[in-house]
């Protein structure tokens, strides 16, 4: 054979170990259901049912009328009337209102207790009781209306008290705080959003793990792999036309969700909320790039782990945990609102979580950051290939009984 | 032509070859006979460079596998013991595939694959996905892709291993033709009958070593049984794992 045919042969393996698994795997009707259904779908819709569970509990305890047990509402008939006025539905009393709340009967009672008139009279302060149980998440809301309109009402009547003696009610109020919230419209979506890098990383996940299982375990399973050994092909020219197989396969499932995103940020009511949502192609081509070298990374992974399977089913098991470790930057986050430092940005996974969530608040990513992520990701990607090559060229990996 | 020289192969304590040498020739048939676990697939895994021999040597064609593993495999065409084929493939593609391994040019490659469907009689499943197939026809289709870079030297871990008669028969005849052909071929079975029909010469292995390399005739001479059922379970020592 001379030196010209052995160039083709040689750029040849590849591309055709290359193509023939994905030709093999897009007749296989699992791994295009969950590489381009389930995987790149489910995010999107699940991001659309919880903003509109979320969007709507809040709407409704905004607006609309609230009815609160109160006990001892004839000693404050003012009181009560205030109220009224900011949407609360005073309701009979209840007999015990501690085990009520415990027990979710009411979000929250009022207690007024009998010498209201007299103190009030006497110009004695006064307390108004509001007891709630704070584990009950969904009866903040609540506790905060009540609360806020008796604190307003209570400063109306003092401003009021003051004006009659002769006062200016500013007296009563030396210094006041002046909230000046600098979070842009984009910025507290990125807070409700901030599942979403998870999102991208489970899908990638999904869209290349059957192959990864199929190019490995599989193989073995079905002992495939030693006649495949036989040919005078090396065996990493092998494993890379595999592992590009699966990059492709996660690539196409990223994109589709990246659409299936940009389409569903359409449809959410951010402006209801004053946020401001950009899902576009700036957005999905920064995820684009800052997946790149995860994607080759989780693909090097899912066969590593794979390839230590002695079936089919038990690469499954296998690679379902591993599914588990991209979830870990999003919960670190979430949990302990730590500060971006500059080096967290070339931890693979972190630094995708960061970059995707800056682009989400709108302050762009630059190109330091970037850049860290960008290398940091290839770096671990280029460590993973070479860790699944040594293992790939084991004597024992190829034998299957 | 392959020459095997010394071969040991230990997996921990246990010694799966312990010195195997023989050479199988051009335009003969050896048989590799010996009982179920004496150390055949390992040794053809040695040839094949599936894996590396811990002592000896594997020199196909004046190649050694040590030097040029990649040489050498260009040189064989392998049946192994696993047949595994791809299952969403159909059995041309599968063919296919191999070749292009191989690198074949497209053109050759439509001429062998045609020719070697043709002679394993293989026409009417060639369209069809392999998953379903009998084990005749997962046999036929992994011959086919073995065989379709045109190698000197063939290789096959128990042909006939779970085949029904009448492919058993057709298989045989087949390795008829590639003897005619001028190749070596080499395979392995635990079956006396088969080898006895079939092979040139005769490499027997027990317990990881050859306990003799003849032919039938000389075979039966040396042990000077007239029976060759006989003449095997001399040489081996016992009648375990033989089957007639």
């Amino acid at each position: 054979m001379n030196a010209v045919s052995l160039k083709i042969e040689r750029s040849r393996a590849f591309v055709t170990v290359f193509l023939k698994e994905v030709k093999e795997n897009l007749r296989d009707r699992r791994t295009i259901v969950s590489a381009f259904l389930t995987g790149p779908l489910l995010g999107p819709i699940m991001l659309v049912m919880l903003l509109n569970i979320t969007l709507n509990r809040e709407f409704n305890k905004a607006e609309q009328p609230l009815p609160v047990p109160v006990i001892g509402a004839n000693y404050a008939p003012n009181l009560i009337a205030a109220l009224k006025a900011g949407g609360i539905v005073p309701t009979a009393a209840i007999g015990n209102p501690e085990v009520a709340v415990r027990k979710q009967d009411a979000d929250v009672v009022m207690r007024i207790s009998p010498d209201f008139a007299t103190s009030w009279r006497r110009g004695e302060p006064v307390q108004v009781e509001v007891i709630y149980d704070s584990s009950q998440r969904d009866a903040n809301t609540a506790v905060e209306r009540v609360s806020q309109l008796v604190e307003s009402y209570a400063r109306q009547q003092g401003a009021m008290r003051l004006v009659a003696r002769g006062l200016a009610p500013s007296t009563a109020w030396p210094v006041t705080a002046a909230r000046r919230d600098q979070a842009t419209a984009q910025a507290r979506a990125a807070l409700m959003f901030s599942i979403l890098p998870y999102f991208f990383v489970l899908t990638v996940f999904m869209g290349g793990m059957y192959l990864a299982i199929d190019l490995t375990a599989g193989e073995r399973e079905r002992q495939s792999l030693e006649p495949l050994f036989a040919n005078p092909v090396s065996r990493w020219k092998i494993l890379a036309g595999k592992l590009a197989a699966i990059c492709v396969f996660s690539i196409a499932s990223l994109l589709i969700s990246l659409v299936a995103f940009g389409v569903v940020g359409r449809f959410i009511p951010t402006e209801k909320l004053g946020m401001e949502l950009d899902l576009g192609l700036h957005f999905s081509g920064h995820v684009l790039l800052l997946m790149l070298p995860l994607i080759v990374l989780l693909a090097a992974l899912q066969s590593m782990v794979a390839a230590f399977a002695k079936s089919y089913r038990e690469a499954q098991t296998y690679v379902s945990l591993l599914m588990f470790v991209p979830v870990l930057p999003s919960i670190l986050l979430s949990t302990m609102p730590i500060k971006a430092q500059g080096w967290m940005y070339a931890v693979p996974l972190l630094g995708q979580h960061l970059g995707i969530m800056q682009l989400l608040r709108g302050d762009g990513i630059d190109m330091q950051q970037l850049g860290l992520c960008l290398a940091g990701s290839l770096a671990a990607a280029v460590l993973g290939v070479l860790a699944t090559v040594h293992l790939y060229q084991s004597e024992r990996l190829a034998i299957s009984s | 032509m392959i020459e095997v020289r010394d071969l040991h192969k230990a997996f921990g304590m246990v010694k799966a070859v312990d010195g195997v040498s023989f050479t199988a020739r051009d335009g003969e048939i050896t048989g590799l006979l010996g009982p179920n676990g004496a150390g055949k697939t390992t040794t053809l895994r040695m040839l094949y460079t599936l894996m590396k021999p811990d002592r000896g040597q594997v020199i196909v064609d004046g190649i050694d596998a040590a030097a040029d593993a990649l040489a050498v495999r260009r040189e064989l065409g392998v049946l192994p013991d696993a047949r595994g084929l791809y299952k969403r493939l159909t059995a041309r593609e599968n063919i296919n595939y191999f070749a292009r391994l191989h690198g074949l040019p497209e053109a050759l490659l439509a001429d062998r694959r045609d020719a070697l469907i043709h002679a394993l009689e293989m026409e009417d499943i060639a369209d069809r996905r392999t998953e379903g197939f009998s084990q005749g026809q997962r046999v036929k289709t992994a011959i086919a892709r073995a065989l379709i870079h045109d190698p000197r030297n063939v290789i096959l871990d128990e042909p006939t291993n779970g085949l029904d008669v009448m492919a058993t028969r057709a298989l045989r005849k087949f390795m008829g033709r590639l003897k005619a052909e001028g190749r070596c071929v080499l395979f392995s079975s635990h079956i006396m009958q088969e080898v006895a029909a079939l092979c040139d010469r005769i490499v027997v292995i027990a317990h990881g070593r050859v306990v003799a390399d003849e032919s039938p005739a000389a075979l039966r001479e040396q042990t000077g049984e007239a029976n060759l059922e006989d003449a095997f379970v001399k040489i081996i020592g016992s009648d375990e794992g033989l089957a007639a």
